[in-house]
């Protein structure tokens, strides 16, 4: 069907954000992205999510739908014949996505923004082991779920690949930052390589953010983080 | 086919509670399992290794895990019976969102209330009703969150009620005055027979409560 979506979006630095706009160019649906500027939110959006006031929302004929993951299942239901479908039609297969969806959201990527948070060596140690093991574990969910097919989504990109494939730029820049390698292609290679399809993919290459552009985000980022912390005692 | 469903329950968890909900709306016939959480099975620890927690639902020897998963993976094998979310898109999104909030406000506000004291129990406290007063808002005048019918938001939220006496004991407040209407809409699913056999007795749960507070306090 046709149908026009709009994005009020703080924009490229956000992996949340990234999800949505993935899931629209693979439905080939046009949309409209608006930048909300950093530091300030803008009136629509503070009525279009009045309960978090945060970013990605997607309006569609005037109606908000908030929260990354929900976005891209709405996108799914909305524009059930455009493009290939999202999310798996077997319910077990959903219910696996979904699964590994939550642990990413709720786990992996908080032990991964802590890691510049991390007071001190060992903390910043547990966050990366805690990193490693997620990756690992996914490396072995990524073999049970595509089966020797190119995305977790079989021959297109799917669900889960958009939740994890959304992270990616930070995965670089934690590398960067730390100085070593998190997507080894000698402990996760499966993924190594998923990595690689799935930025090279039509639907995401324009919204993947550059690793430099990130890096000095991060800086300018943490600057502020560590100008706003209060000292050591 | 015979259908082999197992439920890996601990009694006072509301996350497992969503799942005997969503089961019982469903008619499905279930084999439920009680775990004792400070020695966990075999089978809980094979079926659900990633997190080693409850709910679990073992649907002929597959492991579904984490209960809003569970309980949208009931709803789209058993369809025949009592849809819990709506077939609408927006209304989809709608419900998810509700329940996503339910999830990641509600329940871990009311985790920080019971263990909590003092000062740290009076902001939990008020974080907790704030939570409670925007569902209410959202419920409206309608019979569910959903509107005519009882579905996936109500199923996400009312396991929590089986708490409310514990969370008011511990922390001097009432649900019931500060949020009427969702009390009086808890008591509306309660009249179902799949609530009202998925949750224990309030009293129950409080005096697990106060036997949980020992032994925090004992570490």
């Amino acid at each position: 069907g046709e149908g026009r979506g709009r994005e009020a979006d703080r924009g490229w630095p956000s992996p949340f954000v990234m999800r949505p706009r993935i899931a629209l160019n693979l439905k080939g649906v046009e949309y409209e992205f608006l930048e909300e500027k950093l530091g300030v939110k803008s009136d629509l959006l503070l009525r279009s999510n009045p309960v978090h006031k945060k970013i990605p929302v997607l309006l569609h004929a005037g109606r908000p739908v908030c929260e990354s993951l929900i976005i891209v299942q709405y996108i799914d239901d909305a524009w059930p014949s455009s493009g290939p479908s999202i999310l798996p039609s077997d319910p077990y297969d959903c219910a696996t996505a979904r699964f590994w969806a939550a642990y990413l959201d709720e786990k992996w990527f908080p032990a991964m923004s802590g890691i510049a948070r991390a007071q001190g060596e060992e903390a910043k140690k547990a966050a990366l082991d805690q990193v490693v093991e997620g990756l690992s574990l996914l490396e072995d969910a990524f073999g049970k779920i595509s089966k020797g097919k190119p995305f977790f989504g079989g021959d297109t990109v799917g669900f889960l690949d958009i939740a994890l494939g959304c992270f990616l730029g930070w995965l670089r820049v934690t590398e960067k930052m730390n100085g070593m390698k998190l997507l080894d292609e000698a402990k996760v290679p499966g993924l190594a390589k998923w990595a690689e399809r799935f930025c090279a993919h039509d639907a995401v290459k324009g919204v993947m953010p550059e690793t430099e552009k990130l890096a000095e985000f991060a800086k300018l980022i943490m600057a502020k983080f560590k100008a706003a912390a209060p000292p050591p005692q | 086919m015979a259908e082999e469903v197992i439920l890996l329950d601990f009694w006072p968890s509301p996350f497992a509670m969503r799942v005997g909900i969503a089961l019982r709306e469903k008619g499905v016939e279930f084999d439920l399992r009680e775990e004792d959480l400070s020695n966990k099975s075999p089978l809980l620890l094979k079926m659900n290794p990633v997190h080693k927690k409850v709910p679990v639902l073992v649907h002929n020897g597959k492991p579904v895990c984490e209960s809003l998963v569970i309980v949208e993976y009931i709803d789209e094998t058993w369809v025949r019976r009592c849809p819990l979310l709506p077939s609408d898109p927006y209304e989809r999104a709608c419900a998810r969102f509700w329940a996503d909030y339910v999830e990641t406000k509600t329940y871990s506000a009311a985790r920080k209330v019971w263990p909590s004291t003092g000062e740290a129990q009076e902001v939990a406290k008020k974080e907790f009703i704030e939570c409670l007063k925007v569902l209410e808002g959202e419920l409206g005048d309608k019979a569910y969150f959903g509107g005519e019918r009882f579905g996936y938001v109500d199923v996400s939220l009312v396991p929590l009620y089986s708490w409310f006496y514990a969370l008011e004991a511990s922390a001097n407040f009432s649900v019931a005055e500060e949020c009427p209407k969702l009390v009086a809409w808890a008591k509306r699913c309660m009249q179902r027979e799949s609530v009202a056999k998925s949750l224990p007795d309030q009293y129950k749960v409080y005096e697990y409560m106060l036997e949980l507070k020992k032994k925090i306090r004992a570490q």
